[in-house]
């Protein structure tokens, strides 16, 4: 899509970011470039979107501070901010 | 809205779902449907957020118009007080007593909103779950870049875009060709669709698949769209391996012999690859009809499905089924046991004979349906060899990190067989999936080389306390 000012702005891990209305939080990091956001808790290996339909819990993300949320059902919304724990943020895994 | 009791209770609003709810208002009767969706259209009618377009055009869709009417009908039946429809909800926990029937519990899909989540009593229930895409391991599979052939389309269509320009799409079964069409025509290159069968084992089941001619005119259009768009398409092979720093770069491949066992010195590689898409075929969602104690089968694909008679009901009088968990079967199917499913649901005196649920044609249609399934799983198995493509360190369990040498020194040392030991062992399927990605995968292992999964072993992987992760403010409500 061309026209700008249709797009949603939001931040991962503090980054700007924009991408189509209507899309998944997951969909939107992916068509901009981030495949992995997630970091596994044994290995601290990259994950991102598998399954995408909520089913294996792959791509938690961390959105408006509600942690454990799966980015491929998750509704992007203007001014989302959006946190995987790659970076090291350790706010996964307490369920 | 805290509780709500109807006549007939439906999880699911995919293609049976749908149906199911339309019929059982039709005849009479006041239903909810429960539904993890934002929209109606489960996993095969999934579209774009009707927020933004209230008339999508089925474009890459198929049967878009039996979609259109169907919600229709349920629109109609929502106006008319009838249809309660409760999206955005999972049901964790369903249960069954003498005195009120059905009870659902719900939790949010996605944290947010305000307010209780809606307990739901019901006389009947119709469990429509569907189903997910079915994997394998292969070194490599746990790099971000690898997703389900299924995760893919559901990608594409929901979101109107693709997860990425280069693709390849791999595993077995008609559903791949769907896959890589709607790749190409969003735009995305097909490197190949790697299909592990050979199109011969077709042939002794011509019958089953001529008795449909639909699924021939679908195949004609892959294949031209396939020509169009110069995707090959290469049976009898295998993807050995997928690499890459932190994410897929390269997927080496090799043909395959009768048992798909990789032939040494075939294939080759495909090089930056940004998708790679596996489907062996798809897991009926189990564990809500395995919380009721259902009757249960190994279907020919090898997956645990459910038991129903004639009029989709299963071993427990009052709950009927429809969809991927009576077997695996495709949408046209699985509106077909829908509507059977909701119309025997919504007789309370449980004396509607099978004749009045599904009209004769249409009950044949659903007998042709259920044969072509038999054929299409019997000509797309999961290859006998599949477990000698793994390396000690492939992961067996991606969320809680087992790799394939823990698993078998289980089963070699320890003598755990099944996924139950498995797990206990190993922690294979302990993690948030619940075993739902690994839960086949594993119990062919507990099996040994070449062995199939165990029924019961299959069971003990559905079987879930918590259909879905709940927050603790919803566990606490049970004592109310
Ligand atoms: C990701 C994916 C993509 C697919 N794409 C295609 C395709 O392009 N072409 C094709 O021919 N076939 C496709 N299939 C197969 C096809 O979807 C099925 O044959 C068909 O949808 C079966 O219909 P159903 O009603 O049984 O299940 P589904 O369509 O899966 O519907 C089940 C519904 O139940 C809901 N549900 C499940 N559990 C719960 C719960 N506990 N609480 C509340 N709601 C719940 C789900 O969210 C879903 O909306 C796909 C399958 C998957 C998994
Ligand atoms: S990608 Fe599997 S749960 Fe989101």
């Amino acid at each position: 899509m061309s026209s700008v000012d249709r797009d949603v702005r939001f931040t991962f891990d503090g980054r700007e970011l924009a991408a189509e209305p209507g899309q998944t939080v997951g969909a939107a990091l992916v068509t901009n470039g981030v495949t992995a956001w997630r970091g596994t808790r044994k290995e601290g290996r990259p994950r991102g979107l598998f399954c995408g339909i909520g089913v294996c819990f792959d791509c938690l993300v961390t959105v408006d501070g509600v942690a454990n949320q799966r980015a491929c059902l998750v509704e992007l919304c203007e001014g989302m901010d959006v946190r995987g724990t790659l970076a090291g943020d350790e706010t996964e895994e307490t369920r | 809205m805290s509780d709500l009791t109807v006549d007939v209770a439906v999880v699911g609003a995919g293609p049976a779902g749908l149906a199911a709810a339309v019929a059982a208002a039709e005849a009479g009767a006041v239903v909810a449907v429960v539904d993890a969706g934002t929209q109606t259209g489960g996993q095969f009618w999934r579209h774009r957020p009707e927020t933004g377009d209230a008339d999508p055009d089925g474009h890459g869709h198929h049967d878009w118009n039996t979609f259109l009417d169907l919600r229709r009908r349920f629109r109609a039946g929502i106006a008319a007080g009838r249809v309660h429809h409760l999206p955005g909800l999972q049901v964790w926990m369903a249960s069954k007593n003498d005195v009120d029937g059905f009870t659902l519990r719900t939790t949010r899909t996605v944290v947010g909103g305000e307010g209780v989540t809606p307990t739901v009593h019901a006389a009947r229930l119709v469990l429509c779950p569907g189903g997910y895409d079915r994997q394998l391991p292969v070194p490599g599979w746990d790099l971000p870049g690898v997703m389900a052939a299924g995760g893919i389309q559901a990608f594409i269509k929901a979101n109107g875009a693709l997860p990425g320009k280069r693709f390849v799409v791999a595993g077995t079964g008609p559903f791949l060709l769907p896959v890589a069409a709607n790749i190409a025509e969003a735009g995305g290159e097909v490197l190949a669709v790697l299909e592990s069968s050979s199109l011969s084992k077709w042939f002794p089941h011509w019958k089953a698949a001529a008795s449909v001619p639909g699924k021939a005119l679908e195949g004609a259009e892959y294949a031209g769209i396939f020509a169009r768009h110069r995707i090959p398409y290469k049976t009898r092979s295998i993807v050995t391996a997928v690499s890459g720093t932190d994410r897929v770069q390269t997927v080496s491949w090799a043909k395959a012999d009768a048992d798909g066992r990789a032939i040494p010195g075939t294939g080759g590689r495909y090089e930056d690859v940004d998708v790679i898409g596996f489907g062996w075929g798809f897991t009926p969602q189990m564990e809500l009809p395995l919380s009721f104690g259902v009757q249960t089968r190994l279907d020919a694909d090898g997956s645990l499905v459910a038991v129903v008679d004639e009029r989709q009901e299963s071993s427990v009088p009052g709950l009927f089924l429809a969809g991927e968990v009576t077997g695996v079967g495709g949408a046209v199917l699985a509106v077909l046991e829908g509507k059977a499913a909701g119309t025997a649901a919504a007789d309370a005196s449980a004396v509607v004979l099978p004749a009045d649920v599904l009209p004769a044609k249409e009950a044949a249609r659903r007998d042709r349906h259920r044969r072509f399934a038999q054929a299409m799983h019997q000509a797309h198995p999961v290859p006998h060899a599949w477990q000698e493509w793994l390396t000690p360190e492939t992961l067996v369990c991606r969320c809680e990190e087992v790799p394939v040498s823990e698993v078998t020194q289980a089963r070699s040392t320890l003598g755990a067989e099944d996924s139950r030991s498995l797990k206990s062992f190993t922690r294979v399927g302990m993690g948030w999936c619940q075993g739902r990605v690994c839960g086949f995968a594993g119990s062919c292992l507990g099996a040994g080389p070449g062995e199939p999964a165990a029924a019961a072993s299959l069971a003990s992987a559905a079987k879930r306390p918590l259909a879905v992760p709940v927050p603790i403010s919803e566990l606490a409500s049970l004592n109310d």
